[in-house]
């Protein structure tokens, strides 16, 4: 929430940005600011990995060095609290989902970027550039992190095949009944608007999972609310479902490739359905009034770079966005994460394409047609709260 | 005492005469810090929150726009979820408020007015140690003990029951009460001692026997004890929203509040900040009138 | 009243009972201390002292406890300041208002630390200014001051004022009196309740966690982002176990203070 501000500092911000000069007409600089020793970031946990966690995987630790600049980072626990946590004013950046960059664009918060000063941006897969979620008119605002999708994670001696569908975590009679976790944003909303549409012959007509009219919306949130009697946790934390996985507390979930990563002992093992998945794509975007403008393109074209961009996806459990990314993950660690790109297809169009990316519900339904309304990001937020809070 | 000689006085000696005969300018002065602090700093940003309740978001962009609103309440007071989790947490504060008083009374008793004095001590410095520990590593801890294959499923097991689980509003009870029991048994045990024994020889030279004197006598001297503790148990587990979360799975008045700040909603956190505002301003009221403040 | 036998055997379980409860979770947490895996089932698998080379040789844990003292001695610091200057205004003198003070002051530890830490967020963001140590240090004090007002305000209530009244008759400056007599009254007391301001300005996570900007990390902090991360959750368990430890001293120390002070009065 960007709160207001006492007009005087506006003023002098504005002031300070004009001296800086050298912008360009779309308000991006048009030389690399010189790096300012300062990096604050914010990141879905595990975007930013300086070695503490486990040695293998430090990718901040190189950037510092030979930039200079300290990173620090604060994690977001969904979209609608890393637009927030940008819009305070205290970070210069972060990467942002699909349901996030289009708020941080359309409320001035993130600036556009000019890539020119970013070379690495050169190798990024063509469908990940110029996207609506990441571009205004064909002008970049931010360079991608990577995508993936929310799968299904199941106890494996409980389901022993690999279920196909999303039954595990819907149905009331689901052999993970009370045992079942689900992410705790109202971007989950979706989940349920696709289950509506991928079964009983999708009666509601629902074509767009995050832009409902007001039945398909009431229909979505009498499902979860249906659902909060099967549901044992609501996870902010991929820890939540680490320890709950890992205890035996849940049987089945909605969940990242990241939890499973860290569960190699337990009898977990995920999947993506064949009748729907949603799914995420991160983009880094710098913020319009970030205090480290330098090291903030330092870190973009760092991320985009092969080593980088390789651990961070390997870790973290996604699709890398260049070619190159996907060559160095192939011989690193001694080829340990070979195949890394085929397992999370990351040049694979068509499961690209079957993935429905997060994205903000809007009121005007971001279609053509005047008379249709949908709900806002609003009334999704609010009505989790009635979802999960009775 | 030897004379000496007129000097001008120091400046000290001299703010000194000034203030001597000017009462109120000698408490303007005590108090202009600490009051000038509190109203600025703290009443000043409860201000500033309470402004944000009636204005209005973006829909969108979640930006706050300066223009007068109502939205906020209309919200609050239209969805029923609101209303179940006030009560939900109310009645919680009240249950954990009741536990602690039944549990640290015996402690606080036992530690004022029958240890020894050296076991006294070590007792009292038992009760205050957990207050070091961290509350975060305590409620992961409980976490982990209520979690499946956790210790409370291993302690139980034996007689053939379970832990209560991490979606349960049982293990939420436990827990709260667990965080704020010393913060219970310090006041109580503290207004115990100050019983003088004179007053219960009395009460017995009197006739009165032991569970009489109780009643009577202790119980009444206790009790503004009670209500200080009290403020610390209602109020920390009105406000919680952490153990909420990570132990029961549930929303309280916190997790409306902290949900709706982080996720850029916040007129209508601020709006929701007037219930638990409102609520401790009337209890403290009440507990000011059981004489509460003095046996802080 | 001289408790019965049976009383007071109840009594002597209870407490017993109580105790047990009370710190049955802090030995689980340094039994985890030394449990090698990363993952805490019951019963632990091991034992390891690994967790306490990575917890003493992991930069962000030192760094975090030299800002969690930072932040608690400058809060402290004002706590005393305010605390003391709101105490005597109030135990020496009666004017307008004097009862409500109390509840003023009580007020920050009384109302939910999330409204508190909502309230400062979003004045200081509206006032443009950065969050960082100084923000969580004014945090902090709001609800420090109460704890050295509260302590000092008993004392000076159960100090007679003769002592003072003396050194006024004999011809002692307001300030000098304040100097030699009030002060040193008061000193155990500063001592308590500076210390308990700390205590809790140390272990505070709310207020802090709004008050904070990226770059600060206090404790707390330190241990809410690490649960979060599933290998770095050990060494928080070795943080918790050392900080326990740790803090046998200052309890310690002020129970020696006030009892000693304590007696003296009586």
């Amino acid at each position: 929430m960007r709160q207001l501000r006492i007009p005087a500092m506006l003023v002098v911000v504005g002031l300070v940005a004009s001296a800086c000069g050298q912008s360009g007409p779309s308000g991006a600089p048009t030389e690399l600011p010189a790096a300012e020793g300062e990096l604050n970031l914010v990141i879905w946990t595990g975007y930013a990995e300086n070695g503490t966690n486990y040695p293998e995987f430090d990718w901040v630790t190189p950037f510092q060095d030979e930039t200079g600049c300290q990173v620090h980072t604060t994690d977001m626990t969904d979209s609608a609290n890393g637009v927030e946590l940008l819009q305070s004013g205290q970070y210069d950046g972060g990467a942002f989902s699909g349901d996030a960059t289009l708020r941080l664009m359309a409320g001035g918060d993130a600036a556009p970027v000019n890539t020119d000063l970013i070379p690495n941006y050169a190798n990024v897969f063509d469908n990940l550039k110029g996207q609506p979620f990441n571009s205004v008119d064909g002008v970049p605002y931010g360079v991608p992190q990577g995508w993936g999708a929310n799968i299904l994670a199941y106890n494996t001696d409980t389901f022993s095949s690999a279920p196909d569908n999303w039954d595990p975590i819907w149905d009331p009679n689901s052999p993970a009944a009370g045992h079942i976790s689900v992410y705790n944003s109202s971007i989950f909303i979706a989940d349920a608007a696709m289950r509506l549409k991928t079964t009983n012959d999708n009666e509601f007509g629902i074509d767009n999972p995050y832009q409902l009219s007001e039945e398909q919306f009431n229909a979505a949130v009498d499902l979860l609310t249906e659902q909060g009697a099967i549901v044992s946790q609501y996870w902010n934390y991929a820890t939540d479902q680490i320890t709950g996985f890992g205890s035996g507390d849940l049987l089945a979930g909605q969940t990242w490739q990241y939890q499973v990563n860290n569960l190699p002992d337990a009898p977990i093992a995920a999947v993506t359905p064949s009748d729907y998945a949603t799914g995420w794509s991160d983009t880094w975007m710098i913020a319009s009034e970030a205090a480290h403008p330098g090291c903030m393109y330092r870190w973009m074209d760092w991320a985009l770079s092969p080593e980088a961009n390789a651990q961070s996806t390997i870790y973290f459990g996604e699709a890398p966005v260049s070619q190159e990314a996907c060559d160095f993950a192939e011989t690193w660690q001694d080829g340990a994460y070979a195949g890394h790109c085929d397992t999370f297809h990351a040049t694979d169009t068509a499961y690209h394409d079957f993935l429905e990316f997060w994205e903000t519900p809007r009121e005007d339904c971001n279609d053509d047609d005047d008379s249709t309304t949908c709900k806002s990001v609003e009334e999704w937020i609010n009505a989790w709260t009635t979802i999960t809070g009775s | 005492m030897t004379i000496t000689a007129a000097h001008s006085p120091s400046r000290t000696r001299r703010l000194s005469a000034w203030l001597y005969g000017r009462p109120r300018s000698q408490v303007v002065i005590l108090l202009a810090l600490p009051l000038g602090f509190f109203l600025l700093v703290y009443i000043g940003s409860l201000v500033v929150l309470f402004l944000n309740a009636f204005l209005e978001t973006d829909p969108f962009s979640g930006d706050v726009i300066p223009v007068f609103s109502l939205d906020a309440f209309v919200t609050l007071f239209t969805e029923d979820v609101y209303r179940t989790i006030a009560l939900r947490t109310i009645g919680m504060a009240l249950l954990v408020t009741v536990t602690c008083a039944i549990l640290g009374f015996p402690v606080a008793y036992y530690i004022a007015r029958i240890a020894s004095p050296r076991t006294k001590r070590i007792l009292v410095i038992a009760v205050l140690m957990p207050l070091w520990a961290s509350y975060l590593v305590k409620i992961y801890t409980w976490r982990t003990m209520l979690g499946g294959n956790g210790f409370v499923d291993w302690l139980l097991a034996p007689i053939g029951l379970e832990s209560p689980g991490l979606d349960s509003l049982v293990s939420g009870w436990f827990v709260l009460v667990y965080l704020w029991l010393p913060y219970m048994i310090l006041p109580i045990q503290a207004g115990l001692e100050r019983i003088p024994g004179s007053l219960l020889e009395a009460s017995a030279d009197l006739g009165g026997k032991a569970g009489i004197t109780f009643r009577r006598v202790v119980v009444p001297l206790v009790l503004p004890a009670i209500a200080a503790g009290s403020i610390f148990t209602f109020s920390l587990t009105l406000g919680d929203y952490i153990a909420p979360a990570f132990i029961s799975n549930t929303k309280f008045i916190g997790n409306v509040i902290y949900d709706n700040s982080t996720l850029g909603n916040l007129p209508l956190a601020a709006a929701y900040s007037m219930l638990p505002v409102l609520i401790m301003v009337i209890y403290l009221l009440i507990a000011r009138r059981l004489g509460a403040f003095e046996s802080l | 009243m001289t408790e019965s036998r049976l009383t007071k055997a109840f009594l002597r379980v209870a407490t017993g009972v109580v105790l047990v409860f009370i710190y049955t979770p802090l030995v689980i947490v340094a039994i985890y201390a030394f449990n090698p895996t990363a993952t805490q089932t019951w019963p632990p698998s091991g034992f390891t002292l690994q967790w306490f080379g990575e917890a003493f040789s992991n930069p962000n844990v030192l760094s975090s406890f030299a800002s969690s003292i930072v932040a608690g001695v400058f809060a402290t610091a004002i706590a005393l300041v305010l605390g003391t200057l709101a105490s005597l205004a109030v135990a020496r003198y009666s004017f307008f208002g004097r009862e409500s003070v109390s509840l003023l002051l009580l007020l920050p530890l009384a109302l939910p630390g999330v409204v508190t830490g909502i309230a400062l967020s979003a004045t200081f963001q509206t006032l443009g200014l950065k969050f960082a140590l100084p923000t969580v240090i004014v945090g902090h004090a709001t609800f420090c001051v109460v704890i050295v007002y509260n302590n000092v305000l008993a004392r000076l209530r159960r100090t007679p004022r003769s002592a003072e009244e003396a050194s006024a008759d004999l011809g002692a400056a307001s300030m000098t009196t304040f100097r030699r007599i009030t002060l040193p009254a008061m000193r155990t007391a500063l001592l308590a309740g500076g210390l308990l301001a700390f205590a809790l300005s140390f272990d505070e996570v709310i207020v802090t966690n709004f008050t904070a900007g990226p770059g600060t990390e206090t404790i707390p902090l330190f241990i809410l982002r690490s649960i979060q991360r599933p290998h770095e959750l050990p060494v928080v368990n070795v943080v918790a176990f050392v900080l326990v430890l740790l803090s046998v001293i200052p309890v310690y120390i002020a129970q020696r203070i006030g009892g000693r002070e304590g007696a003296a009065i009586r």
